[in-house]
């Protein structure tokens, strides 16, 4: 074939010329890797500058970094889940995390990416549907979990960057929807290492419970369910039980000013607001807004799932928009919806809506002329 | 006066210790000068001389071409070897004219010589400061005669002399104004009466506390002038972001500082005037500040215009052995040398090396939207979506993103965590809109 | 059950009438010639013919407001196959050309003169300095042009480099606009002997920044027949309307002029010109 001449001729010719620099064998069709820098020669031949646009400097934080931040903000909340539901927690932990590690590198290699295990997204993602699962998962229904966050809802969409939605979230979703006695009926209470698990109901399905057999709220809420529910006393998915480590958490991340304060707080501030409302005006049925906020998936979803920097939005008043949507969504699910919790299926409708949101608030410039002044 | 704090901006290690304590030498002439012909931005200067000829210090050596243009003059006497096509700082190749001083640095006739500025009209200061060759050396080097000639309609009320210093690493602004307080306050004086204001302010940043008391000190006295000390965060010596912390005032998208009646000169610039209608002295010379780690003896030098990088460097004690970035001007904004064949313009206000292991490596990984770029960015853009798009070649939308209103100060790369090359694109988005606005009308 | 299954047919079926009925409403009259042409052009939408894709064109060619071989791509097949649908006669426009990249300056032979970390294009890599390339023609091997190319016919070789397949070409010359340097020309397909060098460069420096540079030796012009290569500013140009023997690559000491054979196996020369003498 002609071309296969010319490319002949060209290799020939740098055979024949320069016989010690042979053309590297690295395939060229992919886009390559940044070019390598300066080689640690100090002969004059050849260049010596790197040249590339301003800035220079750089502040240093990385992808993997950020993703390190938050697994370790999510660290205390997911030690605390071994403590409360013993070695069933590290298992799910360990399955799903390794399998998400996994996925990602078998994707990653069969899509002919660059294997990018250190940026530790993969490792985040299954820790998260990690904390998004109850400690009686079997190892099938983690491993399948994590093929639904990996490789469907992440690397079929180009990859960390892409996925329109919170891969963690549609793992769980999709174990949620195919798998609902697994997820939702097998809860145990907090057994600590030792006293025999019990099999139970979360707070939020006997407040279901509740209303459709005695058709009113009947739960005590007082102060020892309070401190029950914030210390993580309770059934739930690994992740979801203890509210005070999730807010020191997301303290942390707020602090180390990995995620702003929008999201979460107008998530949980827009639960907390509307509940409080129909609670104001029928307390029988709808119950004290402060169990809406501290029970479920709410701290977790809104400081860990929701603020998931590439399925929510970039502007500051997108975010907020964000986290009220999440927040309305989540208690129409709980109050109204077939399901207990709601908190997975608001922020994943919002994801989806995030590029609208993004574009009817982008920033006005510094220095736009009003035009409404102006005329 | 009413303070603002301009959105956005960041702490980048400033590095300023390397240079700022160290007064300004004069750098004995080099063996040959290399003077670009185009030393200012807008439309190019003519040269006027050809290989061989004899040319005195002074010596305009290329004419305006325009109105937004200059002059360019020989930074010292002796004859022109060549001209031939250089290396640029500014970041293109570009001609210059290779002069061999003849070590008698002789004045042209008239130059140097000092005269009375009292009672000077404003259009003989102009016509003086345009002939000679004065630009803006902050770095944008804009004809300051330009800068000076507001439109009629606009009500000027502020003159604000640019002492911020923004950049990481450069000291040259703050060594000028502690050794040339005096001269500063003068060109500022001159600059007032030409556009007609009262208030003059200089701005410092509050990392250069002796710079702050040498000029109040120098102001004392002087009506209408005060000295502001602002609070330090890049890019605060941007001319927009500049007024909006000392007036509150928003200059326009699109529009220019003039909009707001405020006029901004660099003090470096200042001086230049002061000296142009004082002594009738050229723009010839220029502190630049030599610093970074990949130099072994830091300075701010007293450099012709011309002075070839390899000169400065090798009067600064040499390169380190790994130095992998030099750059034009300061490391935000500065533009990237390839070899040290270029040599300093009007503009250059400094010149960084860097050792490989500071050099960043931009790898243009995918945007994972963390939102940073949004926060810091002091024109209150939307970078993130800017790259994307402009990585998908829609121009268009860039526009419409306001990529035009980009000032280029590099905060949003800076901190990038995907280590995106933000500002290569929206240079590259900047010349594509340009060329569908030209083919639009 | 059954109220169901009627229940479900029943809407189809008024579906069913309701979009009929639409279709013949609100039906857009149409040329069935258009749709045939549409078949026969390549689908591409390339915009070689500089109309918004293939279907418009085909609406012209119907409409008798397009030449019958306006489609560069589909060239004189699609123009016979064109021009029976229409009832008309081809009889051959001008010569197929393909597209050609003027430059054989890998990074195995061609210096650099920095070490370029930016977007990795070739257009946004013109912005610092011109491109990394010491020689300030040469291809920059970003591969912009592959990109744009729909039918994969550019190639980009190992050290950075564009190759473009006259084969695969179908010379929509796209890739000619969006090179930055401007170094892809459009040549006849039957030329084979070309010149692959853009630099216009004096001999020394082209030397020093390439090892296969064209440095104005003007062998090749002597060797060629009259007017066939003609010197541009220290560059040698092949003008395509003359026949080239093969046997002058052969004088080329640079090794700059390639002869590319065809299936026919019209030429043998190439083992000769590579082994010339630098």
């Amino acid at each position: 074939m002609a071309r296969k001449d010319l490319e002949v001729l060209l290799e020939d010719n740098m055979e024949g010329k320069t016989p010690e620099e042979k053309p590297a064998a690295e395939p060229t069709h992919e886009k390559p890797a940044p070019r390598p820098g300066p080689r640690p020669k100090k002969a004059e031949v050849g260049p010596r500058f790197v040249v590339s646009s301003s800035p220079h400097m750089h502040d240093g934080r990385t992808v993997s970094q950020i993703m390190r931040f938050v697994i370790i903000a999510l660290a205390p909340a997911a030690l605390y889940s071994i403590y409360i539901f013993g070695l069933d927690a590290l298992r799910v932990i360990l399955i799903s995390t390794a399998s998400a590690m996994i996925f990602e590198a078998i994707s990653q290699k069969i899509m002919k990416r660059p294997v990018a295990l250190r940026d530790s997204s993969a490792a985040l993602t299954g820790l998260l549907l990690a904390m998004n699962l109850p400690s009686t998962s079997p190892w099938w229904l983690i491993v399948v979990g994590n093929f639904f966050a990996i490789v469907i809802a992440k690397q079929l969409y180009g990859g960390l960057g892409y996925n329109p939605f919170n891969p963690a979230l549609v793992g769980r979703v999709v174990l949620l929807i195919s798998f609902p006695v697994h997820m939702t009926a097998r809860w145990v209470t907090a057994s600590r290492f030792g006293t025999d698990a019990v099999t139970t109901a979360t707070p939020l399905s006997q407040m279901k419970e509740s209303l459709a057999t005695l058709g009113h709220i009947d739960i005590a809420f007082g102060r020892e369910e309070i401190f029950d529910l914030l210390i993580g006393n309770r059934a739930g998915c690994l992740g979801e039980t203890s509210v005070i480590l999730l807010a020191l958490g997301g303290l942390f991340l707020i602090w180390k000013r990995v995620i702003s304060w929008r999201i979460p707080v107008m998530f949980i501030g827009a639960v907390w607001a509307m509940t409080g409302i129909f609670h104001l005006f029928d307390p029988a049925h709808y119950i004290d807004p402060s169990f809406h906020v501290i029970t479920g998936g709410l701290f977790i979803g809104a400081i860990f799932m929701a603020t998931d920097y590439v399925t929510s939005p970039v502007t500051k008043k997108g975010m907020l928009i964000f986290g009220a949507g999440c927040g309305i969504i989540t208690v129409l699910i709980r109050l109204w919806g077939a399901y207990p919790e709601g908190v997975s299926f608001a922020i994943l409708l919002m994801n989806a809506a995030t590029p609208l949101i993004d574009r009817y608030t982008k920033p006005r410039v510094f220095g736009a002329v009003d035009t409404k002044a102006a005329a | 006066m009413g303070s603002g704090r301009f959105f956005g901006g960041v702490h980048p290690s400033y590095n300023k210790g390397l240079a700022d304590s160290s007064a300004i030498v004069e750098m004995p002439l080099p063996e040959r000068l290399v003077v670009f012909f185009a030393q200012n931005l807008g439309v190019p200067s003519q040269p006027v001389v050809k290989k061989g000829d004899e040319v005195k210090k002074g010596q305009v050596i290329a004419e305006a071409g325009g109105f937004v243009s200059t002059p360019v003059h020989a930074p010292t006497s002796g004859t022109i070897g060549s001209i031939d096509i250089y290396p640029s700082p500014v970041g293109v190749d570009a001609p210059a004219a290779v002069l061999v001083p003849d070590g008698k640095d002789e004045w042209f006739e008239g130059c140097n010589v000092e005269r009375s500025s009292e009672g000077l009209g404003v259009k003989k200061i102009k016509e003086m400061i345009h002939d000679k060759g004065i630009v803006g050396m902050g770095g944008a080097t804009f004809p300051t005669h330009v800068k000076l000639s507001p439109l009629a309609e606009k009500k000027m009320d502020l003159l604000v002399i640019n002492g911020a210093e923004c950049e990481p690493y450069l000291t040259a602004d703050h060594r000028l104004m502690v050794e040339h307080a005096e001269g500063i306050r003068d060109g500022a004086s001159l600059f007032a009466t030409v556009i007609g204001v009262r208030n003059v302010v200089v701005a410092i940043e509050k990392n250069k506390p002796d710079a702050i008391e040498v000029m109040c000190k120098a102001v004392v006295g002087c009506q209408g002038f005060s000295v502001e000390a602002m609070d330090v965060i890049y890019p605060q010596g941007a001319e927009k972001q500049l007024i909006y912390t000392l007036t509150k005032r928003k200059v326009p998208a699109g529009g220019l500082p003039m909009d707001v009646g405020v006029l901004v000169q660099n003090v470096g610039t200042a001086l230049a005037a002061y000296e142009a209608v004082r002594y009738n002295r050229p723009l010839i010379q220029r502190v630049v500040t030599v610093t970074g780690s990949g130099i072994r003896e830091p300075k701010n030098v007293l450099a012709r215009v011309g002075t070839r990088f390899e000169d400065l460097v090798k009067f600064c004690g040499g390169l380190e052995g790994d130095a992998a970035k030099c750059i034009n001007g300061g490391p935000m904004m500065g533009v990237a040398q390839y070899s040290l064949d270029a040599a300093v313009t009007k503009g250059t206000s400094g010149l960084v090396i860097l050792r490989q292991e500071e050099v960043t490596q931009f790898v243009s990984d995918a945007c994972i939207r963390c939102a940073r770029c949004l926060e810091v960015c002091p024109m209150k853009l939307n970078p993130s979506a800017l790259s994307i798009f402009i990585e998908k070649m829609r121009f268009e939308d860039a526009n419409e993103y306001n990529v035009m209103d980009c000032i280029e100060c590099g905060c949003c790369a800076y901190v990038c965590p995907s280590r995106r090359p933000m500002v290569h694109h929206f240079r590259r988005a900047k010349a594509e809109v340009r060329k569908l606005q030209r083919k639009t009308g | 059950m059954l109220t169901a299954v009627i229940a479900l047919a029943a809407l189809a079926l008024l579906a069913a009438f309701g979009l009929a009925i639409a279709a013949r409403v609100f039906a857009v009259p149409h040329n069935p010639k258009a749709d045939e042409i549409e078949e026969v052009l390549p689908g591409a939408n390339c915009g070689a013919c500089a109309l918004p894709g293939c279907a418009e064109l085909a609406r012209r060619i119907a409409e008798g407001k397009a030449d019958i071989d306006a489609c560069p791509v589909g060239g004189e097949s699609a123009a016979h196959t064109i021009a029976a649908i229409m009832g008309m006669e081809f009889e051959g426009g001008a010569e197929r050309e393909v597209a050609l990249v003027l430059c054989k300056g890998s990074d195995q032979v061609a210096a650099k003169r920095f070490f370029y970390n930016g977007i990795y294009d070739c257009n946004s890599a013109v912005l610092v300095f011109g491109g990394d390339k010491a020689c300030t023609y040469g291809c920059l091997g970003l591969g912009t042009c592959a990109g744009v190319c729909l039918f994969g016919a550019i190639d980009m070789v190992p050290g950075g480099l564009a190759v473009v397949d006259p084969e695969k070409c179908t010379g929509c010359a796209q890739c000619v606009a969006a090179c930055p340097k401007g170094i892809i020309k459009m040549v006849p397909a039957s030329r084979k002997l070309h010149i692959l060098c853009s630099s216009h460069d004096k001999g020394g420096v082209a030397r020093k920044h390439c090892k296969v540079a064209c440095i104005g030796c003007m062998k090749c012009v002597k060797a060629a027949p009259e007017g066939a290569i003609t010197m541009d500013n220290f560059l040698a140009v092949v003008d395509y309307s003359f026949e080239i023997p093969a046997e002058v690559a052969a004088e080329c000491p640079m090794n700059t002029i390639i002869v590319t054979g065809d299936a026919a196996g019209a030429c043998e020369e190439p083992a000769a010109a590579a082994g010339g003498d630098a």
